[in-house]
């Protein structure tokens, strides 16, 4: 018992991380259309960037504190984030309005090639760390209930903890800012928001800061577990089931499936991985996104899409 | 002035219907053959068939036969490099295991796999379409990838996971040197490019562009959805499987799953949205961009005599290639083929201005 709950809170754990990287696609294919594909990239170019410049501004200011680093790498990764959603903007979707949905992927695609090679050359491409002062130690919990307890990694808890809080964030920002009631405006109707003044351009620009945000906060969580290297823009790719069974429209329905797949893709590897010769981890999160469209095509909690196939 | 139909009169339904109804195009074509069947093999070197014209004409079937899901029929997939796999496993199964395996019966056979299997991974498409469907079919991707990975039946209980062919021959005829492996391939492109392009003038072709185009009017009118959309699958995964024979025996000789990983399926998909969705013709000129592009920026740096470290080439590389697609997206999204057709009215008239 002790070993599934220990199992279990590794895939919730594993889930969490990939919400983060599933709400940035979410953000983006509700307020603009686009099946962002590069947000792996972003990610990367995210972690990069506050890996980077962390280890680099006390070198260049001559200073010591590694707080006063990581905030100032922070900022200045946020603010790349937002100079790039502003480039992505103007040089590529304003001029790809009205094309087709596998245009607009494939553009995203294409700006996720133009990210890897991008943040490899300015920021070099070797395997940093990016060190936020995360404990690493594990913990022991409900000792009392079983023997020897479960053990949780400490540093999975402080990331669920600031993934939860992001979630927070971003659903108050959503709900209660005027931004935030512009950015739905324009993810029900496009036309409608238009005509009432919603700058489109404008709001594209801070819907991909938003997810560029997202990423940052993924970027630096992945990157202090495992490191930040070419690898972390292929986890993007295991987002896109989560999106999938959450349905692409819903950030709640990100969370949740995330979760799912998450604490899914540990308990099959764990409990039904060994009859297939194990490493089913890699597919099963598809298959299950697979299976779960063939009962309810639009996902968990996505917009039911009235429509024959 | 040159590309002017005056005067070709059809006067039989035959003449009406062959596939290119031009003089100029036939002659086009005819000499295009040429080249390729006569000129090529005198005056190619060793390093242009095995770097350019052998990985072109295998990826540009390939591209093909993804052209016929994706741009006839309007289902987007991200699995192609899984079917490519399966083409690829199962002739080489069918070759190790079955004594005196003939080339071409492995290979045909080794696509008809990857026809079950891509039929397999096409019935979401019944209910699920778009951008839904692209990731369900990244299922498949991984899926193959594991398998072939795992699962040690399928690559022989090779030790490495990595298999190899060797000794091909077809008739008879050794395939070792380039000269007759590009020859080979040649063959079996024209044949399907052949196949391909009637079975699109055809009645079930003009089912799939029914479908893409809107699927409730093709439905009224009569065509069967469910039909439609697995020939489709079906026709598409078989030759894309056939396209991953050649890439493994021809091309690679030795490879492993890797060979067919995600980036190929994009890479594959690229072609097609470059070279023109629901166009022959775009399979070929897309493929011709997608491989020409790398090779062709490798050696930019070498031949500017810039000195540059292979690190920051490759990442170069990358950065050129992403723009030039969102560039190529945004100046003609239908596509080389688009630009072709384009230049073709234009070539009717010039030089004159009318």
């Amino acid at each position: 018992m002790g070993f599934f709950l220990e199992t279990l809170f590794g895939g919730l754990m594993a889930g969490m991380l990939y919400s983060l990287i599933a709400l940035g696609f979410v953000l983006i294919y509700k307020a603009s259309g686009v099946f962002n594909f590069a947000q792996g990239a972003m990610v990367l170019f995210a972690a990069l960037a506050m890996a980077r410049f962390a280890e680099w501004f006390p070198k260049w200011f001559g200073f010591e504190s590694l707080l006063l680093a990581n905030l100032l790498a922070f900022i200045a990764a946020m603010a790349m984030m937002v100079v790039l959603a502003w480039a992505i903007e103007r040089f590529c979707l304003s001029k790809l309005v009205n094309q087709e949905g596998i245009t607009l992927l494939m553009a995203t695609l294409g700006i996720a090639y133009f990210l890897d090679g991008f943040g490899q050359t300015l920021f070099g491409s070797d395997i940093y760390s990016i060190n936020v002062g995360m404990p690493k130690d594990p913990a022991f919990i409900m000792e009392s209930v079983f023997e020897g307890g479960v053990m949780v990694s400490k540093e999975d808890l402080v990331a669920a903890v600031v993934a939860a809080l992001l979630v927070i964030v971003l659903a108050l920002f959503f709900q209660k800012t005027k931004t935030g009631r512009a950015l739905r405006a324009v993810a029900d109707d496009h036309q409608a928001a238009q005509s009432i003044g919603i700058p489109l351009n404008k709001i594209w620009v801070i819907v991909w800061s938003v997810a560029g945000f997202a990423a940052l906060i993924a970027g630096i969580i992945w990157g202090s577990k495992l490191g930040v290297q070419f690898t972390l823009s292929l986890v993007a790719l295991k987002a896109l089931p989560v999106v999938i069974l959450g349905g692409l429209t819903s950030v709640p329905g990100a969370i949740i499936g995330g979760l799912i797949i998450g604490v899914g893709e540990k308990l099959s590897e764990i409990y039904i991985g060994p009859y297939f010769g194990g490493g089913i981890e890699i597919w099963f999160a598809y298959v299950l996104a697979l299976g779960f469209l063939l009962v309810r095509p639009q996902g968990l909690f996505g917009e039911k899409i009235i429509d024959r196939v | 002035m040159l590309y002017r139909e005056n005067g070709q009169f059809k006067t039989s339904y035959a003449a009406d219907q062959q596939i290119f109804p031009i003089l100029q195009d036939r002659w086009a074509i005819a000499l295009l053959l040429v080249v390729a069947f006569v000129v090529m093999p005198m005056v190619g070197s060793e390093y242009f068939f095995r770097a350019i014209l052998i990985p072109f004409l295998i990826l540009s079937l390939a591209a093909l036969g993804l052209n016929i899901l994706v741009g006839y029929c309007g289902q987007i997939s991200l699995g192609t490099g899984a079917f490519m796999a399966v083409g690829a496993y199962a002739a080489y199964n069918f070759m190790v295991r079955i004594d005196g395996m003939p080339l071409i019966a492995a290979m045909l056979l080794g696509g008809l796999c990857a026809t079950i299997i891509g039929v397999l991974f096409g019935i979401p498409s019944l209910r699920i379409k778009g951008l839904y469907l692209a990731v369900a079919t990244l299922a498949a991707q991984f899926f193959t990838d594991w398998a072939f990975l795992r699962i040690n039946w399928f690559t022989n209980y090779s030790t490495s996971g990595s298999v190899s062919v060797g000794n091909l021959s077809v008739f008879g005829i050794p395939i070792d040197s380039p000269v007759s492996k590009y020859l080979f391939c040649l063959v079996v492109v024209c044949v399907f490019a052949l196949l391909a392009k009637n079975l699109v003038r055809s009645a079930i072709g003009r089912q799939w562009m029914a479908i893409r185009d809107m699927d409730v009017a093709a439905a009224v009118i009569g065509i069967r959805p469910v039909y439609a959309k697995l020939t489709a699958f079906a026709v598409s995964s078989f030759i894309v499987g056939v396209a991953g024979v050649l890439w493994a025996f021809v091309y690679l000789g030795a490879w492993e799953p890797a060979a067919f990983s995600i980036d190929r399926s994009f890479q594959l998909l690229f072609m097609v949205i470059i070279g023109g969705l629901g166009s022959i013709s775009g399979a070929f000129l897309g493929a011709a961009f997608m491989v020409l592009l790398p090779i062709v920026l490798d050696q930019l740096p070498h031949w500017l005599g810039i000195p540059m470290s292979t690190a920051t080439i490759a990442h170069l590389v990358h950065i050129i290639f992403g723009a030039l697609i969102v560039f190529f997206l945004i100046v003609e999204p239908h596509g080389l083929a688009k630009l072709w057709s384009v230049g073709k009215q234009k070539l009717r008239l010039w030089p004159f201005p009318h």
